[in-house]
């Protein structure tokens, strides 16, 4: 049994969260070179390239990439054989959260859903926690933007729509959102489980590396089909029509029940931010 | 691309009457910022026939709750927010002399309407592109409703700040034009 003080934790997440939101990954940048390329409208490409600068000026000055510094999702590998000893999990990493957004010049956006009270620090952090083998402790910082998460939604389908029916609902939801949640986006779908595990499976496929196949050909196949279709929607970059409405589609099925068809379509701005720790 | 089109505030009828959809401009002056929670409050000013904390007239509202400002600069990361929130106020400020509004994402039926009518445009800044947008932001100052925080009414300086008239005062939606142009079957 390995003992890590939950002080480690509080550190990392401290660290990922003001990492994540002023460092965009160097996927998301390459994928912002590939759209330059690809894109055909003037004022499309224009907002590539501020995107690009954006990018830069965020590095050099150390600012946030985006004002919506997003709630703060943490998702947890726990190794189990892993003994944590010096307090508690969640309050460690909710210790983090506030201190990440208060040192790392990040905005709050927690607030009460009816009085919209700003919680003030940020938290509660949104935590996934997971038990694995081994005995580390892999943590995963995920702000995540309203005004991407908005445009989410989960549904359940009827079995004999099939995939086509799937993808219809997201290219449906694509096409609603339209300007609304910052394209390029990338879109994260889960297939499958049960109503609460499709979405998160579909928000786990968005910290998927942006152009990565994925392993399983039948759904990489839906993914390539999606995305050509997505992009000739025309919505384009920020929604002044374009070539490119999406960077990715990543999609994660898991199997369900002989009754249902569940699907969750989570829409993430072009403003692409997880970073990840393994202690 | 056409050369982006520079512009000055307050606007007046005949600046705007000059901007149509998918214009580049840079805009020099003072702006005002405000999300929902600001708005609100301005509705309720408004129905209690009370003055607003500044005079609207042919102001732009820029729909932002900025970042903490780090030490030494005037605001901190400052992107624009999706504006179909204000939708239920912003028509009632467009009839009280409200020129603009800076933000992202559609807008209903009824601000376009309003927009029309009162000639009055929306503009889109990059949302995301807030440390590159914030560079613009030369002075801010909060001058209502310090208790909402980044949600405050601030009056901004800004110099060249870079937007895209999404709806002009013809009717024009540069989303609805946009996408009919590069749809594909």
């Amino acid at each position: 049994m390995r003992e890590v003080p939950v002080g480690e934790i509080t550190k990392v997440v401290r660290d990922l969260f003001i990492d994540a939101n002023i460092n965009l990954g160097e996927d998301v940048l390459v994928a912002f070179h590939k759209a330059l390329e690809a894109e055909e409208s003037p004022t499309g490409r224009e907002i590539l390239d501020e995107l690009l600068e954006n990018a830069k000026i965020a590095k050099e000055e150390g600012m946030a990439i985006c004002q919506d510094t997003g709630l703060a999702v943490v998702f947890i590998e726990l190794g189990q054989d892993v003994h944590l000893v010096g307090g508690d999990l969640t309050e460690a990493i909710n210790e983090g959260v506030r201190q990440g957004y208060q040192e790392g010049y990040l905005r709050k956006s927690a607030c009460h859903p009816f009085t919209r009270k700003n919680t003030g620090d940020n938290t509660p952090a949104i935590v996934h926690l997971e038990i694995v083998p081994g005995d580390k402790i892999k943590v995963i910082a995920a702000p995540k933007g309203g005004g991407s998460e908005n445009m989410s939604r989960v549904t359940m389908l009827t079995p004999a729509v099939g995939m086509e029916g799937a993808k219809d609902f997201v290219l449906q939801r694509v096409r609603e959102s339209g300007a609304n949640p910052c394209p390029p986006i990338i879109v994260g779908v889960g297939i499958g489980g049960t109503f609460e595990q499709a979405a998160l499976i579909a928000k786990k496929a968005l910290l998927r590396p942006i152009g990565s196949t994925n392993p399983d050909p039948e759904l990489a196949a839906m993914e390539e089909d999606l995305l050509r279709r997505i992009n000739n929607l025309g919505i384009g970059p920020m929604g002044y029509g374009g070539r490119i409405t999406a960077l990715a589609v990543h999609v994660n099925m898991i199997p369900c029940h002989i009754a249902s068809l569940p699907v969750a379509v989570n829409i993430q701005c072009h403003a692409q931010r997880h970073k990840e720790k393994i202690i | 691309m056409a050369e982006a089109k520079r512009i000055k505030t307050p606007l007046t009828d005949d600046v705007v009457g000059e901007l149509h959809i998918g214009d580049r401009l840079l805009i020099t002056g003072v702006i005002y910022t405000g999300r929902d929670a600001a708005h609100k409050r301005l509705i309720e000013l408004i129905d209690e026939g009370e003055e607003l904390p500044f005079d609207i007239k042919g102001q732009i509202i820029y729909y932002v709750g900025p970042t903490p400002a780090k030490p030494g600069k005037p605001i901190g990361s400052a992107g624009p927010t999706t504006s179909g929130r204000m939708d239920t106020y912003s028509p009632k400020l467009i009839e009280r002399g409200l020129k603009g509004m800076i933000g992202k994402g559609m807008r209903s039926q009824q601000v376009k309407d309003a927009m029309r009518k009162y000639k009055a445009i929306y503009l889109g800044a990059t949302g995301g592109a807030a440390a590159l947008l914030a560079k613009s932001i030369k002075k801010a100052e909060v001058i209502a409703y310090e208790d909402l925080g980044p949600e405050a009414i601030r009056r901004l300086e800004v110099e060249d700040f870079p937007v895209t008239v999404i709806n002009d005062i013809y009717g024009g939606d540069l989303y609805e034009e946009g996408a009919a142009k590069y749809r594909r079957q």
